[in-house]
């Protein structure tokens, strides 16, 4: 009997050490988790969890002042990304903050109308917008997040936001599940 | 003969070949419209050279672009270019693309050419003639054969294969091309040792077509080549896939993220040769080829020679139409890797090697209900990838992505073994396609989403440098004014702070505007 | 044109699961009819039985997890397990044991985990387990072939006596053990195997009428193999653990230990090679890790008869080589192409 507890002890014990050394030598080493939670965020910028762009909501999730479920652009996917990072609970999106769009938006300047007047070029979070003084002004669709955070400030009001133009190779084979799913819906 | 060897699984298919092989090649007529997608290659969109009203040339480039992997596109023949816009194309999708419309005037007047005997060209002039007539690989897969070639050159090529098997059932196009063309297939090779230098050069062809192997040892025989050897090799699907037959002429295996010409080897399809040689021979770009059009629906299966841009329905009408005009199911390719048409208004394009006319009820379309995966593995014993399909299945299912990949989701060449044994008759390859082109879209959107990321920070950093910079300036100003002042003997009180002096300024300027509107 | 997208391949499927059941019911049918013609049409009240009471367990879970019935009734799954599942049972049963038995199979073996596809363990067994646990003397009475005892019950007996109108005991003298429980009993007192084998019980090689059904099991497994409904991995790996355990411990004494061919000619060892390990749900899919489970299956199968609890252990055996699936699975995945 004793012998037998003294055994096991002994195993718990050697076990522990092995763990507690594998723990310390295999150590992975992380980026800080700011950096993990901006790279699962869409970056659009928009500002749409009320923060001054997907960094700082970062800092705030990571600092735990700010739920996971407040960005509309990164939608759902991003939600279930963030809790799996996390290990926390997956939640449903916030509808205060806006609307998951399945097809991102990007703006187009009227270009007939555009005054040229700077304005839109200094509110553009990631520079896509291409002009000069009194001349008229271009969006860069490629680079364009859609984050909407050009619009306000047009003082004729000629920027659009328009879906994406999706091309042909942007098409998905669906999942027949899905697909199941639709014919058994209609 | 050299020793053959064996890929993993295959599946030994109906052939369905000799219904479309009951008749000779005929020339197909031409349309009165002719539309032509701007791409047609595996790589980037080409740009249109011409504008609506102009008169093109049978042989002039109409579209092209700068980039590596380009394979221009040119008038198949003489007619006015009517409409430059998005028109559907073959594609699984369905979608529109953009293409170029040419109203077709009967001439078929051809632009002037410049023909040089290619035995007196250096290789790279070779490629270059090959990228100027626009080639692609006529196998099905469209991917532009003066960059391989130019990549195979710089790894040098031990062994060139020339891929005449066909394995997928229906399809008669390359059996035809050979018996036809055997002797520019046979000069086509000629060129491509020309550039290569390859040690051997094997011809392999499934031995289902005894008459072109035939006629294309005849036509070897004429014109003999150095250390080329045709090989029959036996029937099973999918023996034609590329890495599949490289497995049964030399036992290797392309490694795990290479590609055939890092193991010393290089692929052409037999009709690539073909019109190899009609590029450098005549000078004439790549403006038609060879289709088989067939299935259970049509009245008279056969091949034809079509020009690039003819509707699909233009074909079928020289087939005799179909045998029953209310439920054609259209597929382009073959049954096994094919993808279906949404119309018959479709035109032919560079990859259409096969169009398979089928009655709507012959072939299983609907998603419907299907079995459990009752993990049977008869799709593992069939894969030539080796791959694990009812894992991949599992996890495409449940949308586990990451899983499937770790499953080397990208290694199924989507050969359509798996689903065509399933006895649950689970439609395994759209689950696989599905979860491709998630993953595919998930990367793009990451690139996007880490591009932005980078000219935030980059943005966020100019406004920072800026503002600091401003601070100095202002810093620098403000100690250059309090110098004069002291040296003035002013006291700071006495003077007005020239900060709030504009601020002050501009409040009133703002009361008058405000007064005025008023 | 609108229409759903779906992706090649456009062929007619070649295959089916309705297609595989059947195939696995043709390749019973002699051995059933085998069965009954030793031992009287028992068995087939106790099939009959089993068939019934699997659909309605079947039909009525399928309704409440909302799925569709009819489908998943005909592929006849749950036919081929209930079928298996009644050979197990001894000629006679009382029909809630059959009832319990398939209760157990289909719900807690089958549905429970999600139903067909997903189930871990071969619901059969399950079901076969849980009675033998639970009711083990009605589980153990067998009774004696025709050749033995000279009479067996008809067919209207069989039923009488399965929905118990009939009085028990009255055939008590026609009941016995099975060849493979006698030994067991037999060496456990001591007696030498050549002794035992005496018995007008056991025939040439396993037990009377036994083996013969063992032949006929056979046949129909070499049906399955020849219309590559099943592949040879499981049934050549688990007969070769059984024959080659058997021969080991057989040259050691063959006074305590029978002869290989017993093994392989009494109990369930045929049929659990070909029809039972290989339901395909629950075993192994790669083909070493298929060898690896045939095998396992094999030994255990040796081991429980030998050295266990039970006279036979196919059940027990094919529930832990079930356990251990996963595990055979992830450590035989097949190089991928291109892969060293
Ligand atoms: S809501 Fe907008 S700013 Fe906030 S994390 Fe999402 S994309 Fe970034
Ligand atoms: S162009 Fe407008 S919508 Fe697009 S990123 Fe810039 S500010 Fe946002
Ligand atoms: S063939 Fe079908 S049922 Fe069998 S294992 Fe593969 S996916 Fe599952
Ligand atoms: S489609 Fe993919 S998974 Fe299926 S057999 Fe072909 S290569 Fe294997």
């Amino acid at each position: 009997m004793l012998l037998a507890i003294v055994t096991i002890s002994l195993m718990a014990g050697l076990f522990g050490l092995i763990l507690g050394y594998a723990s310390i030598r295999f150590k992975v080493e992380g980026n800080p988790v700011v950096d993990q939670i901006d790279a699962l965020l869409p970056q659009t910028q928009c500002g749409q969890c009320t923060y001054a762009g997907c960094r700082p909501y970062a800092e705030a999730i990571a600092n735990g002042e700010a739920p996971i479920n407040q960005c509309p652009p990164g939608g759902q996917a991003t939600i279930v990304a963030l809790a799996d990072l996390l290990d926390t609970e997956v939640l449903k999106l916030n509808a205060e903050h806006g609307e998951h769009l399945d097809v991102p938006l990007v703006a187009v300047i009227d270009e007939q109308t555009c005054i040229g007047c700077t304005l839109c070029i200094q509110a553009c979070p990631v520079d896509a917008i291409l002009g000069a003084a009194k001349h008229m002004h271009t969006v860069i669709a490629d680079e364009c997040t859609g984050c909407k955070l050009c619009l306000p400030p047009c003082p004729v009001d000629c920027i659009d936001m328009v879906p994406e133009r999706l091309t042909i190779d942007d098409w998905k084979w669906s999942n027949p599940l899905d697909q199941l799913e639709l014919a058994q819906d209609g | 003969m050299a020793k053959l060897f064996h890929f993993h699984g295959g599946l030994h298919l109906d052939g369905h070949k000799t219904e479309s092989l009951t008749q000779e090649l005929r020339q197909a007529s031409l349309p009165a419209q002719l539309i032509l997608p701007l791409r047609q290659h595996i790589g980037e969109y080409n740009k249109p050279l011409v504008d609506v009203g102009n008169r093109v040339l049978k042989g002039d480039v109409i579209a092209t672009n700068s980039s590596l992997i380009c394979a221009a596109v040119h008038a198949p023949t003489s007619g006015i270019v009517s409409a430059i816009g998005n028109y559907p194309v073959p594609h699984p999708s369905g979608q529109p693309d953009r293409c170029i419309v040419i109203d077709v005037d009967g001439k078929d007047e051809a632009a002037e050419t410049d023909i040089i005997d290619p035995q007196d060209l250096e290789p790279d002039e070779l490629i270059q003639r090959i990228c100027r007539a626009g080639i692609v690989g006529l196998g099905g897969a469209a991917f532009p054969t003066s960059p391989k070639l130019a990549r195979g050159k710089m790894h040098r090529v031990d062994t060139l294969i020339i891929n005449g098997v066909e394995c997928e059932p229906y399809i008669t196009c390359d059996d035809m091309l050979m018996r036809h063309y055997a002797a520019e297939v046979i000069r086509g090779s000629g060129y491509l040792q020309q550039i290569l230098r390859p040690q051997t050069t094997l011809i392999a062809i499934e031995d289902n077509k005894p008459e072109a192997i035939a006629t294309l040892r005849q036509a070897l025989a004429n014109h003999p080549l150095a250390d080329t050897e045709i090989i029959a090799i036996p029937t099973i699907y999918p023996s034609g896939g590329e890495k599949q037959l490289i497995q049964i002429l030399t036992g290797k295996e392309v490694p795990h993220g290479k590609l055939a010409f890092d193991i010393g080897l290089l692929c052409q399809n037999v009709g690539t040769c073909g019109a190899i040689t009609r590029a450098l021979e005549q000078d004439q770009p790549l403006i038609s080829r060879i289709v088989t059009c067939t299935g259970d629906n049509i009245q008279q299966p056969g091949n034809w020679e079509v020009r690039f841009g003819t509707p699909i329905g233009h074909l079928i009408e020289q087939a005799g139409g179909y045998k029953n005009a209310d439920d054609p199911y259209l597929v382009m390719g073959g049954p096994m890797m094919g993808f279906a048409l949404s119309g018959d208004s479709l035109p032919i394009v560079k990859a259409s090697n096969c169009i398979m006319v089928m009655h709507e009820e012959t072939i299983p379309h609907a998603p419907g209900y299907h079995d459990e995966c009752i993990r049977c593995s008869k799709c593992t014993e069939v894969c030539p990838a080796q791959l694990l399909p009812q894992q991949l299945y599992w996890h495409a299912r449940a949308k586990a992505y990451d899983r499937t990949q770790e499953f080397n989701l990208f290694d199924c060449i989507e050969c359509g073994c798996c689903s065509a044994v399933c006895p649950s008759q689970i439609p395994l390859v759209q689950y696989y396609r599905a979860a491709k082109s998630e993953i595919r879209g998930a990367h793009k959107a990451q690139f996007k989403s880490d591009r932005a990321r980078a000219r935030f920070e980059f943005r966020e950093k100019r406004l920072l440098l800026k503002q600091q910079a401003d601070e100095e300036r202002r810093r620098l100003k403000r100690e250059a004014l309090k110098k004069k002042q002291l040296q003035r003997g002013v006291s700071d009180d006495a003077m007005p702070d020239p900060v709030q002096a504009a601020l002050e300024r501009v409040k009133e300027r703002k009361k008058a505007v405000e007064e005025e509107t008023r | 044109m609108t229409r759903v997208i779906v992706s090649s391949p456009y062929v007619a499927p070649g295959n089916s699961l309705k297609r595989l059941m059947i195939q696995v019911i043709v390749a019973l049918l002699p051995g059933t009819i085998a069965y009954a013609w030793f031992f009287g049409p028992g068995v087939i009240v106790n099939v009959a039985l089993a068939i019934i009471f699997a659909l309605a367990f079947e039909a009525a879970i399928l309704r409440l997890r909302a799925k569709p019935v009819l489908p998943h009734l005909t592929d006849f799954s749950a036919v081929v397990a209930a079928w298996l599942f009644a050979l197990c049972l001894p000629m006679h049963a009382p029909w809630w044991l059959v009832a319990v038995g398939m209760g157990f199979a289909m719900v807690a073996g089958k549905h429970l985990y999600g139903g067909l596809g997903f189930n871990p363990f071969n619901p059969a067994m399950v079901g076969y387990v849980v009675l033998l646990i639970s009711f083990p003397r009605e589980m153990t009475t067998w009774y004696l072939p025709a050749a033995v005892s000279g009479q067996t019950l008809s067919l209207a007996e069989s039923v009488a006596y399965s929905f118990g109108s009939v009085d028990i005991g009255q055939w008590d003298a026609l009941s016995s053990a099975t060849p493979l429980d006698q030994v067991k009993t037999g060496i456990g007192q001591n007696i030498p195997i050549d002794e035992i084998r005496q018995a007008p019980l056991f025939g040439h090689y396993g037990g009377t009428g036994w083996e013969w059904i063992a032949l006929w099991w056979f046949v129909g497994g070499v049906y399955l193999l020849i219309t590559k409904t099943i592949r040879w991995h499981i049934p050549l790996s688990l007969l070769t653990a059984v024959m080659s355990m058997a021969l080991l411990f057989y040259l050691i004494d063959p006074a305590i230990y029978a002869s290989p061919l017993f093994h392989l000619l009494s109990g369930a060892v045929v049929i659990g090679a070909f029809f039972i390990a290989t339901d395909p749900v629950s075993a192994a899919t790669t083909d070493l890790g298929r060898i690896y489970y045939g095998l396992m299956i094999g030994s255990l199968i040796y081991v429980i008869r030998v050295w266990g609890g039970y006279p036979d252990g196919i059940a027990f055996a094919v529930l832990l080589a079930n356990m251990c699936v996963p595990l055979i699975d992830y450590y035989t995945q097949p190089r991928v192409y291109g892969e060293k």
